[in-house]
Protein backbone atom coordinates (compact mmCIF):
# COMPACT_ATOMS: atom_id res chain seq x y z
CA UNK A 1 0.00 0.00 0.00
CA UNK A 2 1.28 3.11 -1.01
CA UNK A 3 1.90 6.39 1.68
CA UNK A 4 -1.09 8.65 2.66
CA UNK A 5 -1.58 11.46 1.52
CA UNK A 6 -2.50 14.51 3.92
CA UNK A 7 -6.30 14.02 2.88
CA UNK A 8 -6.56 10.96 2.81
CA UNK A 9 -5.01 10.76 6.70
CA UNK A 10 -7.23 13.45 7.52
CA UNK A 11 -10.16 11.12 6.17
CA UNK A 12 -8.91 8.31 7.96
CA UNK A 13 -8.77 10.27 11.69
CA UNK A 14 -12.16 11.37 10.91
CA UNK A 15 -13.66 7.98 10.15
CA UNK A 16 -12.51 6.57 13.12
CA UNK A 17 -13.85 9.49 15.05
CA UNK A 18 -17.03 9.06 14.14
CA UNK A 19 -17.54 6.65 16.29
CA UNK A 20 -17.84 8.42 19.71
CA UNK A 21 -20.52 10.53 21.22
CA UNK A 22 -20.30 14.46 20.38
CA UNK A 23 -18.15 15.22 23.53
CA UNK A 24 -15.53 12.39 23.07
CA UNK A 25 -15.08 13.13 19.36
CA UNK A 26 -14.07 16.73 20.22
CA UNK A 27 -11.77 15.54 22.77
CA UNK A 28 -10.28 12.35 21.09
CA UNK A 29 -9.78 14.96 17.75
CA UNK A 30 -6.84 16.70 19.80
CA UNK A 31 -4.72 14.19 20.53
CA UNK A 32 -4.57 13.09 16.22
CA UNK A 33 -2.74 14.72 14.44
CA UNK A 34 -1.08 14.52 11.13
CA UNK A 35 2.61 15.29 10.78
CA UNK A 36 3.58 18.54 9.73
CA UNK A 37 7.62 18.73 9.55
CA UNK A 38 6.83 22.54 9.02
CA UNK A 39 5.63 23.08 12.50
CA UNK A 40 8.32 23.96 14.94
CA UNK A 41 6.21 23.50 17.99
CA UNK A 42 3.84 20.49 18.78
CA UNK A 43 1.06 22.25 20.48
CA UNK A 44 -0.35 23.60 16.74
CA UNK A 45 -0.90 20.28 16.04
CA UNK A 46 -1.60 17.86 18.57
CA UNK A 47 -2.58 18.45 22.94
CA UNK A 48 -1.01 15.69 25.36
CA UNK A 49 -0.35 14.83 28.75
CA UNK A 50 -4.47 15.33 29.44
CA UNK A 51 -6.62 12.97 31.45
CA UNK A 52 -7.91 9.77 29.36
CA UNK A 53 -11.47 9.64 28.49
CA UNK A 54 -13.62 7.25 30.95
CA UNK A 55 -14.78 4.29 29.28
CA UNK A 56 -12.21 4.02 26.54
CA UNK A 57 -9.32 1.68 26.75
CA UNK A 58 -6.25 3.59 27.04
CA UNK A 59 -3.06 1.92 27.17
CA UNK A 60 -1.66 4.18 30.32
CA UNK A 61 -0.19 2.88 33.81
CA UNK A 62 -0.52 4.54 36.66
CA UNK A 63 2.25 7.26 39.24
CA UNK A 64 3.54 3.74 41.17
CA UNK A 65 4.57 1.85 37.80
CA UNK A 66 6.53 5.38 37.00
CA UNK A 67 8.15 5.39 40.05
CA UNK A 68 8.64 1.83 40.89
CA UNK A 69 8.64 0.25 38.06
CA UNK A 70 10.95 2.52 36.21
CA UNK A 71 13.09 5.59 38.06
CA UNK A 72 13.50 3.77 41.58
CA UNK A 73 12.96 -0.47 40.63
CA UNK A 74 16.54 -0.48 38.70
CA UNK A 75 18.57 0.54 41.77
CA UNK A 76 19.43 -2.67 42.31
CA UNK A 77 21.21 -2.57 45.66
CA UNK A 78 17.73 -1.23 47.48
CA UNK A 79 15.10 -2.52 48.76
CA UNK A 80 11.99 -0.95 47.60
CA UNK A 81 8.95 -1.64 49.07
CA UNK A 82 5.75 -1.47 47.43
CA UNK A 83 3.83 0.09 50.29
CA UNK A 84 0.39 -0.95 49.87
CA UNK A 85 -1.99 -4.13 48.74
CA UNK A 86 0.15 -6.81 47.49
CA UNK A 87 -1.26 -7.20 43.97
CA UNK A 88 0.28 -3.51 42.18
CA UNK A 89 3.74 -4.83 42.90
CA UNK A 90 3.54 -8.89 42.36
CA UNK A 91 1.80 -8.41 38.69
CA UNK A 92 4.52 -5.60 37.77
CA UNK A 93 7.74 -7.52 39.60
CA UNK A 94 10.40 -8.55 37.08
CA UNK A 95 8.33 -7.57 33.90
CA UNK A 96 10.56 -5.10 32.69
CA UNK A 97 13.49 -7.35 32.50
CA UNK A 98 15.89 -4.67 33.86
CA UNK A 99 19.34 -6.76 33.74
CA UNK A 100 22.02 -6.27 36.70
CA UNK A 101 24.73 -8.44 37.63
CA UNK A 102 24.69 -9.38 41.64
CA UNK A 103 23.49 -12.27 43.46
CA UNK A 104 19.38 -11.63 43.88
CA UNK A 105 18.26 -12.06 47.92
CA UNK A 106 21.79 -11.25 49.10
CA UNK A 107 23.36 -7.57 47.45
CA UNK A 108 21.06 -7.22 44.49
CA UNK A 109 17.45 -7.34 44.86
CA UNK A 110 16.09 -6.44 41.23
CA UNK A 111 13.91 -9.09 40.57
CA UNK A 112 12.40 -9.28 44.40
CA UNK A 113 9.32 -8.64 45.40
CA UNK A 114 8.76 -6.56 48.81
CA UNK A 115 4.93 -5.38 49.62
CA UNK A 116 3.55 -4.45 53.27
CA UNK A 117 0.78 -6.38 52.05
CA UNK A 118 -1.77 -4.40 53.42
CA UNK A 119 -5.14 -5.79 54.43
CA UNK A 120 -8.70 -4.57 55.71
CA UNK A 121 -7.22 -3.86 59.29
CA UNK A 122 -4.34 -1.90 57.50
CA UNK A 123 -6.46 0.52 56.00
CA UNK A 124 -8.82 0.90 59.08
CA UNK A 125 -5.87 1.51 61.43
CA UNK A 126 -3.02 2.74 59.48
CA UNK A 127 -0.15 1.04 57.82
CA UNK A 128 2.83 3.08 59.72
CA UNK A 129 3.58 0.85 62.57
CA UNK A 130 3.47 -1.92 59.80
CA UNK A 131 5.84 0.02 57.92
CA UNK A 132 8.40 0.27 61.19
CA UNK A 133 8.50 -3.14 61.66
CA UNK A 134 9.17 -3.80 57.61
CA UNK A 135 11.83 -1.80 57.59
CA UNK A 136 13.64 -3.16 60.81
CA UNK A 137 12.88 -6.80 59.25
CA UNK A 138 14.66 -5.94 56.21
CA UNK A 139 17.62 -4.76 57.63
CA UNK A 140 18.17 -8.23 59.83
CA UNK A 141 17.19 -10.65 56.68
CA UNK A 142 19.28 -8.57 53.85
CA UNK A 143 21.88 -6.77 55.55
CA UNK A 144 23.73 -5.74 52.52
CA UNK A 145 21.10 -3.90 51.47
CA UNK A 146 22.26 -0.04 50.65
CA UNK A 147 18.96 1.86 51.54
CA UNK A 148 15.07 1.53 51.23
CA UNK A 149 12.67 2.96 49.25
CA UNK A 150 9.10 3.39 50.07
CA UNK A 151 6.76 3.24 47.30
CA UNK A 152 3.31 4.51 48.08
CA UNK A 153 1.00 2.35 46.38
CA UNK A 154 -2.87 4.04 45.91
CA UNK A 155 -4.40 3.60 49.42
CA UNK A 156 -1.73 5.57 51.32
CA UNK A 157 -2.48 8.75 50.30
CA UNK A 158 -5.92 8.23 50.54
CA UNK A 159 -5.41 6.79 54.63
CA UNK A 160 -3.05 9.93 55.38
CA UNK A 161 -0.16 7.44 56.30
CA UNK A 162 3.22 9.89 57.41
CA UNK A 163 5.43 7.26 55.81
CA UNK A 164 7.67 10.62 55.66
CA UNK A 165 7.98 10.11 59.50
CA UNK A 166 8.44 6.30 59.37
CA UNK A 167 10.98 7.08 57.01
CA UNK A 168 13.19 9.71 58.93
CA UNK A 169 12.87 7.20 62.07
CA UNK A 170 14.09 3.93 59.64
CA UNK A 171 16.92 5.98 58.89
CA UNK A 172 18.05 6.56 62.23
CA UNK A 173 17.40 3.06 62.88
CA UNK A 174 19.44 1.24 60.65
CA UNK A 175 21.55 3.58 58.89
CA UNK A 176 21.39 3.77 55.81
CA UNK A 177 19.00 6.16 53.17
CA UNK A 178 15.23 5.25 53.89
CA UNK A 179 13.45 7.10 51.21
CA UNK A 180 9.52 7.77 51.12
CA UNK A 181 8.01 8.12 47.71
CA UNK A 182 4.72 9.41 47.06
CA UNK A 183 3.75 8.09 44.34
CA UNK A 184 0.48 6.94 44.38
CA UNK A 185 -1.05 5.63 41.60
CA UNK A 186 -4.19 8.12 41.40
CA UNK A 187 -1.44 11.04 40.80
CA UNK A 188 -1.50 12.63 37.81
CA UNK A 189 -2.61 11.47 34.64
CA UNK A 190 -0.07 8.91 33.59
CA UNK A 191 2.93 7.18 35.25
CA UNK A 192 4.69 10.29 33.87
CA UNK A 193 4.00 11.71 37.04
CA UNK A 194 5.69 9.15 39.03
CA UNK A 195 8.50 9.46 36.74
CA UNK A 196 8.65 13.42 38.25
CA UNK A 197 7.84 12.45 41.64
CA UNK A 198 10.64 9.99 41.92
CA UNK A 199 12.89 12.47 40.19
CA UNK A 200 11.98 14.84 43.39
CA UNK A 201 12.54 12.21 45.92
CA UNK A 202 16.11 11.59 44.48
CA UNK A 203 16.72 15.06 44.55
CA UNK A 204 15.43 15.62 48.02
CA UNK A 205 16.73 12.01 49.96
CA UNK A 206 19.80 11.45 47.93
CA UNK A 207 21.38 13.39 45.20
CA UNK A 208 23.37 16.03 48.09
CA UNK A 209 24.35 12.94 50.17
CA UNK A 210 28.01 13.73 49.42
CA UNK A 211 28.33 17.65 48.74
CA UNK A 212 31.02 18.98 50.17
CA UNK A 213 32.50 15.61 49.68
CA UNK A 214 35.58 15.37 47.46
CA UNK A 215 37.05 12.38 48.62
CA UNK A 216 35.92 10.54 44.82
CA UNK A 217 38.51 11.35 42.58
CA UNK A 218 36.98 12.58 39.47
CA UNK A 219 38.70 12.85 36.00
CA UNK A 220 38.00 15.45 33.43
CA UNK A 221 35.98 12.82 31.38
CA UNK A 222 33.27 11.69 33.87
CA UNK A 223 30.40 11.59 32.40
CA UNK A 224 26.64 9.99 33.73
CA UNK A 225 24.19 7.99 31.80
CA UNK A 226 20.69 8.98 32.77
CA UNK A 227 17.28 7.27 31.32
CA UNK A 228 19.00 3.95 30.16
CA UNK A 229 16.98 1.38 32.11
CA UNK A 230 19.02 -1.67 30.95
CA UNK A 231 16.59 -3.43 29.22
CA UNK A 232 17.92 -6.77 28.01
CA UNK A 233 21.27 -5.30 28.35
CA UNK A 234 20.36 -1.91 26.72
CA UNK A 235 22.79 0.18 29.27
CA UNK A 236 25.98 -2.23 28.98
CA UNK A 237 25.79 -1.71 25.02
CA UNK A 238 25.73 1.72 25.40
CA UNK A 239 28.36 2.00 27.88
CA UNK A 240 31.08 -0.04 26.07
CA UNK A 241 30.61 2.62 23.61
CA UNK A 242 31.52 5.41 25.96
CA UNK A 243 33.85 3.53 27.63
CA UNK A 244 35.56 2.93 24.33
CA UNK A 245 35.96 6.59 23.25
CA UNK A 246 37.87 7.53 26.61
CA UNK A 247 35.05 8.36 28.79
CA UNK A 248 34.66 6.99 32.30
CA UNK A 249 30.95 5.86 33.24
CA UNK A 250 30.63 6.76 36.71
CA UNK A 251 26.75 6.32 36.88
CA UNK A 252 23.86 4.39 35.37
CA UNK A 253 20.74 5.84 36.03
CA UNK A 254 18.96 3.29 37.00
CA UNK A 255 19.50 0.45 34.45
CA UNK A 256 22.14 -1.76 37.10
CA UNK A 257 22.41 1.27 38.99
CA UNK A 258 23.67 1.74 42.25
CA UNK A 259 22.66 4.04 45.21
CA UNK A 260 26.40 4.93 45.20
CA UNK A 261 26.67 5.87 41.76
CA UNK A 262 23.61 8.18 42.09
CA UNK A 263 25.22 9.82 44.84
CA UNK A 264 28.29 10.77 42.56
CA UNK A 265 26.47 11.87 39.56
CA UNK A 266 26.86 15.30 41.23
CA UNK A 267 30.28 14.91 40.90
CA UNK A 268 30.31 14.33 36.81
CA UNK A 269 30.67 16.81 33.67
CA UNK A 270 28.18 15.99 31.50
CA UNK A 271 24.83 13.99 32.01
CA UNK A 272 23.88 11.99 29.03
CA UNK A 273 20.08 11.63 28.56
CA UNK A 274 18.43 9.06 27.12
CA UNK A 275 15.34 8.68 28.41
CA UNK A 276 14.59 12.29 28.24
CA UNK A 277 10.75 12.09 29.25
CA UNK A 278 11.90 9.83 32.54
CA UNK A 279 14.58 11.31 33.71
CA UNK A 280 14.73 15.26 32.03
CA UNK A 281 13.84 16.60 35.96
CA UNK A 282 16.70 15.52 37.57
CA UNK A 283 18.95 16.89 34.57
CA UNK A 284 18.01 20.08 34.67
CA UNK A 285 18.32 20.40 38.54
CA UNK A 286 21.51 19.49 38.30
CA UNK A 287 22.31 21.45 35.70
CA UNK A 288 21.03 24.59 37.78
CA UNK A 289 22.53 23.26 41.23
CA UNK A 290 25.53 21.93 40.19
CA UNK A 291 25.97 23.62 36.84
CA UNK A 292 26.43 20.30 34.91
CA UNK A 293 24.90 20.35 31.42
CA UNK A 294 22.91 17.64 29.98
CA UNK A 295 22.63 16.63 26.42
CA UNK A 296 20.64 14.09 25.50
CA UNK A 297 21.47 11.12 22.93
CA UNK A 298 20.12 8.41 20.56
CA UNK A 299 21.72 4.80 20.38
CA UNK A 300 19.25 3.44 18.31
CA UNK A 301 20.73 2.77 14.86
CA UNK A 302 24.16 3.81 13.19
CA UNK A 303 23.07 6.63 11.79
CA UNK A 304 21.89 8.05 15.16
CA UNK A 305 24.96 6.47 17.31
CA UNK A 306 27.40 8.25 14.96
CA UNK A 307 25.19 11.60 15.72
CA UNK A 308 25.54 11.12 19.04
CA UNK A 309 29.10 10.00 20.07
CA UNK A 310 30.00 12.96 17.99
CA UNK A 311 27.39 15.03 19.58
CA UNK A 312 28.68 13.93 22.78
CA UNK A 313 32.35 14.55 21.98
CA UNK A 314 31.91 18.09 20.75
CA UNK A 315 31.67 18.72 24.79
CA UNK A 316 34.90 17.39 25.09
CA UNK A 317 38.84 17.68 23.92
CA UNK A 318 40.43 16.32 20.78
CA UNK A 319 41.26 12.75 22.50
CA UNK A 320 37.11 12.05 22.96
CA UNK A 321 36.48 13.61 19.63
CA UNK A 322 39.38 10.84 17.65
CA UNK A 323 37.73 8.50 19.93
CA UNK A 324 34.61 8.82 18.84
CA UNK A 325 35.48 8.66 15.16
CA UNK A 326 37.26 5.63 16.10
CA UNK A 327 34.68 3.89 17.76
CA UNK A 328 32.71 4.58 14.68
CA UNK A 329 35.06 3.44 12.18
CA UNK A 330 35.99 0.47 14.30
CA UNK A 331 32.10 -0.51 14.28
CA UNK A 332 31.41 0.19 10.66
CA UNK A 333 31.82 -3.03 8.93
CA UNK A 334 29.87 -4.99 11.76
CA UNK A 335 27.07 -2.25 10.94
CA UNK A 336 27.50 -2.28 7.51
CA UNK A 337 26.84 -6.07 7.31
CA UNK A 338 23.97 -6.01 9.52
CA UNK A 339 22.85 -3.57 6.95
CA UNK A 340 23.79 -5.65 3.79
CA UNK A 341 22.02 -8.50 5.11
CA UNK A 342 18.71 -7.30 6.25
CA UNK A 343 17.97 -4.31 4.19
CA UNK A 344 16.93 -6.21 1.34
CA UNK A 345 14.65 -8.22 3.49
CA UNK A 346 12.92 -5.82 5.42
CA UNK A 347 13.41 -2.21 2.49
CA UNK A 348 10.04 -0.26 2.19
CA UNK A 349 8.39 -2.52 4.82
CA UNK A 350 6.10 -0.07 6.95
CA UNK A 351 5.96 -0.07 10.86
CA UNK A 352 3.45 2.01 13.36
CA UNK A 353 4.69 2.48 16.63
CA UNK A 354 2.93 3.52 19.73
CA UNK A 355 4.86 3.23 22.74
CA UNK A 356 6.09 5.46 26.02
CA UNK A 357 9.50 7.30 26.81
CA UNK A 358 11.61 8.27 24.47
CA UNK A 359 11.03 5.47 21.30
CA UNK A 360 8.36 6.50 19.58
CA UNK A 361 11.33 9.16 18.25
CA UNK A 362 14.22 7.51 19.09
CA UNK A 363 13.70 3.96 17.40
CA UNK A 364 12.77 5.54 13.98
CA UNK A 365 16.11 6.07 12.84
CA UNK A 366 17.11 2.57 13.26
CA UNK A 367 14.22 1.55 10.89
CA UNK A 368 15.05 3.94 8.54
CA UNK A 369 19.10 2.17 8.35
CA UNK A 370 16.98 -1.09 7.35
CA UNK A 371 15.24 0.85 4.65
CA UNK A 372 11.95 0.91 6.96
CA UNK A 373 9.42 3.51 7.21
CA UNK A 374 7.81 4.81 9.90
CA UNK A 375 4.22 5.60 9.02
CA UNK A 376 2.69 6.07 12.50
CA UNK A 377 3.69 7.15 16.16
CA UNK A 378 2.53 7.96 19.26
CA UNK A 379 3.02 8.21 23.29
CA UNK A 380 1.16 6.88 26.10
CA UNK A 381 2.27 9.55 28.31
CA UNK A 382 4.29 12.00 26.15
CA UNK A 383 4.42 15.74 26.92
CA UNK A 384 4.71 17.93 24.71
CA UNK A 385 8.06 18.44 24.17
CA UNK A 386 8.56 15.41 23.24
CA UNK A 387 6.18 16.02 20.21
CA UNK A 388 8.29 18.96 19.64
CA UNK A 389 11.13 16.56 19.13
CA UNK A 390 9.01 13.93 17.23
CA UNK A 391 8.02 16.29 14.66
CA UNK A 392 11.40 16.42 12.67
CA UNK A 393 12.05 12.99 12.65
CA UNK A 394 8.90 11.38 10.86
CA UNK A 395 7.62 12.00 7.59
CA UNK A 396 5.07 14.59 6.46
CA UNK A 397 1.46 13.19 6.41
CA UNK A 398 2.27 10.42 8.54
CA UNK A 399 0.14 10.01 11.93
CA UNK A 400 0.84 11.00 15.23
CA UNK A 401 -1.69 9.50 18.18
CA UNK A 402 -1.51 10.21 21.72
CA UNK A 403 -2.68 8.40 24.52
CA UNK A 404 -4.39 6.29 20.92
CA UNK A 405 -7.33 4.17 22.94
CA UNK A 406 -7.39 0.93 21.79
CA UNK A 407 -10.35 1.02 19.27
CA UNK A 408 -8.69 4.18 17.31
CA UNK A 409 -5.32 1.57 17.44
CA UNK A 410 -7.12 -0.93 16.08
CA UNK A 411 -8.84 0.96 13.39
CA UNK A 412 -5.52 2.88 11.96
CA UNK A 413 -4.05 -0.76 11.77
CA UNK A 414 -6.53 -1.63 9.38
CA UNK A 415 -6.83 0.89 7.09
CA UNK A 416 -2.74 1.64 6.99
CA UNK A 417 -2.28 -2.11 6.88
CA UNK A 418 1.23 -1.26 7.86
CA UNK A 419 3.92 -4.70 8.07
CA UNK A 420 4.99 -3.90 11.30
CA UNK A 421 3.32 -2.55 14.75
CA UNK A 422 5.46 -2.19 17.63
CA UNK A 423 3.72 -1.51 20.88
CA UNK A 424 3.01 -3.35 24.43
CA UNK A 425 1.82 -6.69 25.88
CA UNK A 426 -1.58 -5.21 25.72
CA UNK A 427 -1.57 -4.84 22.21
CA UNK A 428 0.24 -7.63 21.10
CA UNK A 429 -2.50 -10.71 20.89
CA UNK A 430 -4.51 -8.58 19.67
CA UNK A 431 -2.51 -7.72 16.65
CA UNK A 432 -0.70 -10.94 15.75
CA UNK A 433 -4.87 -12.40 16.26
CA UNK A 434 -5.93 -9.91 13.28
CA UNK A 435 -2.50 -11.06 11.58
CA UNK A 436 0.03 -8.44 11.52
CA UNK A 437 3.48 -8.44 12.61
CA UNK A 438 3.95 -7.20 15.74
CA UNK A 439 6.69 -6.74 18.33
CA UNK A 440 6.78 -5.93 21.71
CA UNK A 441 9.02 -2.76 21.99
CA UNK A 442 8.54 -2.07 25.94
CA UNK A 443 10.97 -4.92 26.91
CA UNK A 444 11.96 -6.09 23.24
CA UNK A 445 9.95 -8.85 23.66
CA UNK A 446 11.90 -11.19 25.29
CA UNK A 447 15.20 -10.09 23.54
CA UNK A 448 17.59 -7.19 23.47
CA UNK A 449 19.75 -5.27 23.91
CA UNK A 450 18.34 -3.02 21.34
CA UNK A 451 21.00 -0.12 22.13
CA UNK A 452 24.56 0.82 20.11
CA UNK A 453 26.10 -1.37 17.66
CA UNK A 454 25.63 -4.99 19.04
CA UNK A 455 21.93 -3.82 19.87
CA UNK A 456 21.33 -3.09 16.51
CA UNK A 457 22.17 -6.18 15.33
CA UNK A 458 19.80 -7.86 17.03
CA UNK A 459 17.52 -5.31 16.37
CA UNK A 460 17.68 -6.28 12.85
CA UNK A 461 17.27 -9.93 13.23
CA UNK A 462 14.39 -9.80 15.67
CA UNK A 463 12.80 -7.49 13.01
CA UNK A 464 13.34 -9.62 9.94
CA UNK A 465 12.25 -12.86 11.80
CA UNK A 466 9.14 -11.31 12.52
CA UNK A 467 8.09 -9.69 9.64
CA UNK A 468 9.13 -12.42 7.14
CA UNK A 469 8.00 -15.76 9.60
CA UNK A 470 5.74 -17.50 7.77
CA UNK A 471 3.30 -17.90 10.23
CA UNK A 472 1.64 -14.68 9.13
CA UNK A 473 0.23 -16.84 6.10
CA UNK A 474 -1.38 -19.30 8.09
CA UNK A 475 -3.03 -16.57 10.29
CA UNK A 476 -6.00 -16.85 7.69
CA UNK A 477 -8.11 -19.61 7.45
CA UNK A 478 -7.44 -21.10 4.13
CA UNK A 479 -11.43 -20.43 2.72
CA UNK A 480 -10.91 -17.14 3.71
CA UNK A 481 -8.11 -15.68 2.00
CA UNK A 482 -9.30 -13.55 -0.79
CA UNK A 483 -8.81 -15.54 -3.95
CA UNK A 484 -10.71 -18.38 -2.40
CA UNK A 485 -13.72 -16.12 -1.09
CA UNK A 486 -13.86 -14.65 -4.79
CA UNK A 487 -13.71 -18.49 -6.06
CA UNK A 488 -16.97 -19.25 -3.50
CA UNK A 489 -19.07 -16.14 -4.79
CA UNK A 490 -18.45 -17.38 -8.38
CA UNK A 491 -19.66 -20.89 -7.48
CA UNK A 492 -22.36 -19.92 -5.87
CA UNK B 1 4.05 33.72 38.24
CA UNK B 2 5.23 30.65 36.65
CA UNK B 3 8.74 29.65 37.97
CA UNK B 4 10.78 29.35 35.15
CA UNK B 5 14.47 27.83 34.41
CA UNK B 6 16.39 29.73 32.46
CA UNK B 7 19.77 28.69 30.71
CA UNK B 8 21.86 29.76 27.92
CA UNK B 9 22.12 27.23 25.12
CA UNK B 10 25.24 26.68 23.42
CA UNK B 11 24.99 29.48 20.90
CA UNK B 12 24.54 31.85 24.11
CA UNK B 13 20.25 32.06 23.72
CA UNK B 14 18.52 31.95 27.14
CA UNK B 15 16.55 29.23 26.79
CA UNK B 16 13.38 29.25 28.61
CA UNK B 17 11.68 26.49 30.50
CA UNK B 18 8.41 26.17 32.49
CA UNK B 19 7.98 22.89 33.77
CA UNK B 20 4.66 22.63 34.89
CA UNK B 21 3.86 23.37 31.15
CA UNK B 22 6.36 21.72 29.36
CA UNK B 23 6.98 24.56 27.59
CA UNK B 24 10.36 24.98 26.06
CA UNK B 25 11.09 27.99 24.03
CA UNK B 26 14.29 30.03 23.23
CA UNK B 27 14.38 33.64 24.54
CA UNK B 28 14.02 36.03 21.18
CA UNK B 29 14.99 39.54 23.48
CA UNK B 30 15.71 40.35 27.12
CA UNK B 31 14.67 44.41 27.81
CA UNK B 32 17.84 44.77 29.85
CA UNK B 33 20.81 42.54 29.31
CA UNK B 34 23.90 44.25 30.21
CA UNK B 35 26.71 43.70 32.77
CA UNK B 36 25.21 45.60 35.45
CA UNK B 37 21.07 44.35 34.86
CA UNK B 38 19.09 41.69 33.82
CA UNK B 39 15.54 41.45 33.51
CA UNK B 40 12.84 43.17 32.44
CA UNK B 41 10.06 42.20 29.79
CA UNK B 42 11.73 38.75 27.38
CA UNK B 43 9.78 37.72 24.27
CA UNK B 44 9.89 34.31 23.44
CA UNK B 45 10.28 32.79 19.85
CA UNK B 46 6.54 31.58 20.18
CA UNK B 47 5.59 35.55 20.39
CA UNK B 48 4.14 35.07 24.52
CA UNK B 49 5.79 37.91 26.70
CA UNK B 50 7.09 37.68 30.13
CA UNK B 51 8.23 40.10 33.10
CA UNK B 52 11.31 39.71 35.19
CA UNK B 53 11.99 42.04 37.94
CA UNK B 54 15.32 43.39 36.93
CA UNK B 55 18.14 42.30 39.02
CA UNK B 56 21.76 42.18 38.80
CA UNK B 57 23.12 39.60 35.84
CA UNK B 58 22.05 35.67 37.57
CA UNK B 59 24.45 32.85 37.09
CA UNK B 60 22.73 31.12 34.53
CA UNK B 61 21.34 28.23 34.77
CA UNK B 62 18.53 29.37 37.39
CA UNK B 63 15.16 29.30 38.26
CA UNK B 64 13.02 32.65 38.25
CA UNK B 65 9.46 33.62 38.92
CA UNK B 66 8.11 35.60 36.11
CA UNK B 67 4.88 37.33 35.28
CA UNK B 68 2.91 36.74 31.74
CA UNK B 69 2.57 39.87 30.51
CA UNK B 70 0.42 38.04 27.29
CA UNK B 71 0.65 35.34 25.54
CA UNK B 72 1.35 35.58 22.10
CA UNK B 73 -0.97 34.04 19.63
CA UNK B 74 -3.72 32.37 21.79
S1 LIG C 1 -3.27 2.62 40.29
FE1 LIG C 1 -2.96 2.32 42.52
S2 LIG C 1 -3.78 0.26 42.92
FE2 LIG C 1 -3.43 0.40 40.71
S3 LIG C 1 -1.33 -0.43 40.37
FE3 LIG C 1 -1.17 1.83 40.60
S4 LIG C 1 -0.74 2.10 42.80
FE4 LIG C 1 -1.57 0.03 42.58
Amino acid sequence: MAALTREETEALIQEVLEIYPEQAKKDRAKHLAINDQSLEKSNKCITSNRKSLPGVMTIRGCAYAGSKGVVWGPIKDMIHISHGPVGCGQYSRAGRRNYYVGTTGVNTFGTMNFTSDFTEKDIVFGGDKKLAKIITEIEALFPLHKGISIQSECPIGLIGDDIEAVAKKGNKEIGKPVVPVRCEGFRGVSQSLGHHIANDAIRDWVLENRDGDDSFPTTPYDVAVIGDYNIGGDAWASRTLLEEMGLRVVAQWSGDGTIAEIEKTPKVKLNLIHCYRSMNYIARHMEEKYKIPWIEYNFFGPTKIAESLRRIASHFDETIQAGAERVIARYESEYQAVIDKYKPRLEGKRVMLYIGGLRPRHVIGAYEDLGMEVVGTGYEFGHNDDYDRTIKEMGNATLLYDDVTGYEFEEFVKKVQPDLVGSGVKEKYIFQKMGVPFRQMHSWDYSGPYHGYDGFAIFARDMDMTINNPCWKQVKAPWKTDANSEAVKVAA
Amino acid sequence: MPSVMLKKNPEGKLVFYVPKKDLEEVAESVEFDTAELWGGEVVLADGSKYYFEPITPPDFPITLRAKRVDSGED
